[in-house]
């Protein structure tokens, strides 16, 4: 959202911001508005909604985000439905949204909340990358088989994790059927920051509960885009609202349904009946051949994709 | 007043082995005592250093401990059932075994919840599965269904003990500390064997057989929804319940013979314990092999011939990377019991037993089978070049907390046959002829 256009053709550019602004705004405008302690005007002009209802334009320096609170965290960031667009005909591979996934939310080395597969549906079929987040269902399995409520699905279709309620059990991973969620095994210093936890945050991360990708919700009530949406250099992850049926890259914005329809949009494993709210575009038209996904690769992560029938095809030329 | 002298005659024989422990019993209690310290230091390597010491990563979250917990919930049913059952039935037979029966289902029912506890990343946070319990979780329920099997066994035990108790009290010759003497006394509630006292005891032991056999069946299902409610091919099955249920009681009558055999050798049971048992036995664990391999066989039988991508991709891994265990687990662990017990000549308490060992054993691995591949082949591909994270291999800490559990119910068996005889002395006869069956009222 940083990088936006003035373009007033589309007016749904700010649709996250202020809609976001709304809804907190309803919960505690107070608290937004911040007097004295920040230093200096940045120009910018912010759109809020007081209690009594108006519009108030604040700068956007004398905003100042309530931290969210484990009670908050639990239901979500009112009158949102969260929705995620993955364009598989744009993804070379370039990890950039797992780094900074990685890195937005502390993870120790080798544990990814967003993962990239070399899938390759049949024999004959095209390879082609596949990141793949948390997909948010509506019918999550995670969530019926959690017998303390530690993960839980908000009414902005956020699935969280409470890692200080968590038992540890590990029913929620085998409940998964996309191999989505990761366990602390053992105590990382990346857990040891200097931060309150909150659910919203997966931060600091908690020895021996499980965490998986969250949506940055805590991103998405400042009006950004999650990590990965905002990371990725191709513009692949599109990130929206399913309601306001709008979801953008950054760059791009696009009505929901019309991309889903004209694009072809389709669910991974719809016959599961888990209802995902991540999307994919199927890889048509292609802006990179496949293979440029393994340029450039650390020898460690390119070594993940050894024992795909891709790669052992590839070899197998190679030693010919 | 025949019975009371019988009982007298069996009380004498028996004196030994609650009286004194001999120099193999003792090194027998040391060596176990040792295994179960080797699982203590286990244990505080794994609290001390995190989950990582085990050889569970991201993909195979649950590996032999959760084997472990339902070997062992399993192991619990021999008593349940078996000595449910046979007492509902009235079988003359029962009386030399049923005790061990009972004790197998306490001792194992003890141990198996403990192994899903050392799966269980926070031990600190169990108070949460009261504290925020959701009733749709599966995990719930089988927190409800245990601890009421728990209850309801001890419960089925004790009143099957009482008789025995009261006997114990009365019986002057027994040479025991008196911390012993005092423990009967207390333990038999003041039983002396009146009239009124025999009915009572004979309508709640009836009314305990029944609920034994109804709560263990319901505990063991929903062990097994545990696995097919999740989606993952390999676990999402309709017969599990069943299927779990047989495989459960398989494997309780083979450690019940396992447990004849010994206790026989080791007191000199010979007398009572005859090849009648072992054959009478042997041929309720004949009829669950056939059930046990029925239900196997259609359960992989309709992945293999459907052959979704899923089951296809399950079914090459069994076959592949685990073939030998699974011909083992499936095959011999179906056709030795069958060929045993099923040709007259072959039944002798020898082969008997080290079939229902190869039972016991071929169990573990059924289990192993069902947990493991499963979670090594899911929907996404592992495109992970960490070797643990592909496929999984227990460490020594897992194996160690194995060895301890498995120590732990000997020693558990061992102590409580010193305390109480390991055959009922009190004569069935006893049992007051004019109350009818409950059930049959």
């Amino acid at each position: 959202m940083e990088n936006k256009k003035k373009d007033d053709k589309n007016s749904r550019r700010n649709f996250l911001k202020l809609g976001i602004l709304a809804g907190a705004g309803t919960v505690a405008t107070g608290a937004l508005i911040a007097t004295g302690h920040n230093s200096g005007e940045s120009g910018e002009k912010i759109k809020v909604l007081t209690t009594s209802g108006e519009v108030m334009e604040v700068d956007k320096n004398f905003l100042v985000l309530p931290p969210v609170g484990i009670k908050e965290s639990h239901e979500g960031i009112p009158g949102r439905k969260f929705v995620m667009v993955i364009d598989l005909a744009k993804c070379k591979n370039a990890r950039k949204c797992v780094e900074e996934c990685q890195k937005g939310h502390n993870l120790p080395k080798g544990e990814e909340f967003m993962k990239v597969y070399l899938m390759q549906d049949s024999e004959k079929t095209a390879p082609y990358w596949f990141p793949k987040p948390c997909y948010h269902c509506d019918n999550p399995q995670c969530v019926s088989v959690c017998p303390v409520g530690a993960t839980y699905k908000r009414s902005d279709g956020i699935v969280l994790i409470d890692n200080e309620r968590c038992i540890g059990c590990k029913f929620c991973m085998t409940g998964c059927p996309y191999s989505t969620r990761v366990f602390a095994w053992k105590p990382d210093e990346s857990y040891e920051i200097d931060q309150p936890y909150s659910p919203e945050k997966s931060v600091p991360g908690v020895e021996g509960t499980v965490s998986k990708c969250d949506f940055c919700p805590d991103l998405a009530r400042e009006g950004k885009l999650p990590y990965c949406a905002s990371a990725c250099p191709m513009g692949v992850i599109y990130f929206g609202d399913i309601d306001e049926d709008v979801v953008t890259n950054g760059t791009e914005t696009y009505k929901f349904s019309e991309l889903i329809r004209d694009r072809s949009g389709y669910r991974y494993l719809e016959n599961l009946g888990t209802r995902p709210n991540v999307y994919y575009l199927p890889p048509v038209d292609r802006q990179f051949p496949v293979e440029r996904g393994l340029d450039g690769l650390d020898e460690e992560i390119k070594k993940n994709y050894d024992n795909t029938p891709y790669v052992k095809n590839l070899k197998d030329k190679e030693a010919k | 007043m025949s019975d009371t002298v019988s009982s007298d005659k069996l009380l004498r024989e028996f004196a030994p082995q609650i009286e004194e422990t001999g120099k193999l019993g003792k090194l027998w209690i040391a060596f176990l005592i040792a295994v179960l310290l080797l699982g203590v230091f286990a244990l505080y390597w794994q609290v001390s250093r995190g989950h990582i010491v085990t050889g569970m990563r991201d993909n195979v979250v649950w590996g032999v401990y959760i084997v472990n917990f339902i070997f062992f919930m399993g192991i619990s049913y021999a008593g349940a059932l078996i000595s449910g059952a046979l007492h509902l039935f009235h079988a003359g037979w029962r009386k030399p075994i049923i005790r061990m029966a009972e004790f197998i289902t306490i001792i194992s029912l003890l141990i198996g919840p403990v192994f899903i506890m050392l799966c269980i990343g926070r031990l600190d946070r169990l108070p949460n599965l009261i504290l925020f319990g959701r009733i749709q979780s599966p995990i719930t329920w089988d927190v409800i269904a245990i601890s009421t099997d728990i209850i309801g066994c001890i419960l089925f035990l004790y009143l099957a003990l009482l008789r025995d108790l009261g006997k114990m009290r009365d019986f002057t010759e027994l040479k025991v500390p008196k911390w012993k003497k005092n423990l009967y006394k207390t333990l038999a509630l003041g039983y002396t064997g009146t009239e009124e006292q025999q009915i009572r005891l004979k309508k709640a032991t009836d009314i305990m057989a029944g609920m034994v056999i109804a709560i263990a069946i319901i505990v063991y299902s929903v062990l097994a929804w545990i696995f097919s409610v999740t989606l993952q091919p390999g676990w999402h099955s309709t017969i599990f319940g069943p299927y779990f249920v047989i495989a459960a009681v398989y494997s309780g009558t083979g450690v019940l013979i396992v447990a004849m055999y010994f206790f026989r050798r080791v007191y000199h049971l010979e007398e009572y314990i005859t090849i009648k048992h072992f054959v009478n036995v042997g041929v309720i664990m004949l009829v669950l092999a056939a059930f046990f391999g029925y239900f196997t066989f259609s359960e992989y039988l309709t992945k293999w011939y459907g052959s979704e991508k899923n089951d296809e991709q399950l079914i090459k891994i069994l076959f592949d990377d685990y073939y030998l265990m699974f011909i083992f687990s499936n095959y011999i662990g179906v056709l030795v019991p069958l060929i045993v017990v099923g040709f007259r000549k072959l039944r002798t308490i020898n082969n008997i037993t080290i079939a229902a060992f190869i039972v016991i054993v071929a169990l573990w691995f059924n289990r192993y089978l069902i947990v493991v591949p499963t979670l090594e082949s899911p929907y996404l591909p592992i495109q992970d070049a960490r070797a643990a994270w592909a496929n999984y291999s227990a460490t020594w800490v897992e194996w160690s907390l194995t060895a301890a559990g498995v120590a732990m119910f000997c020693l558990l068996f061992t102590l409580a046959s010193k305390i109480i005889p390991i055959v009922q002395v009190s004569d069935l006869k006893e049992e007051p002829k004019e109350t009818g069956d409950i059930y049959l009222k």
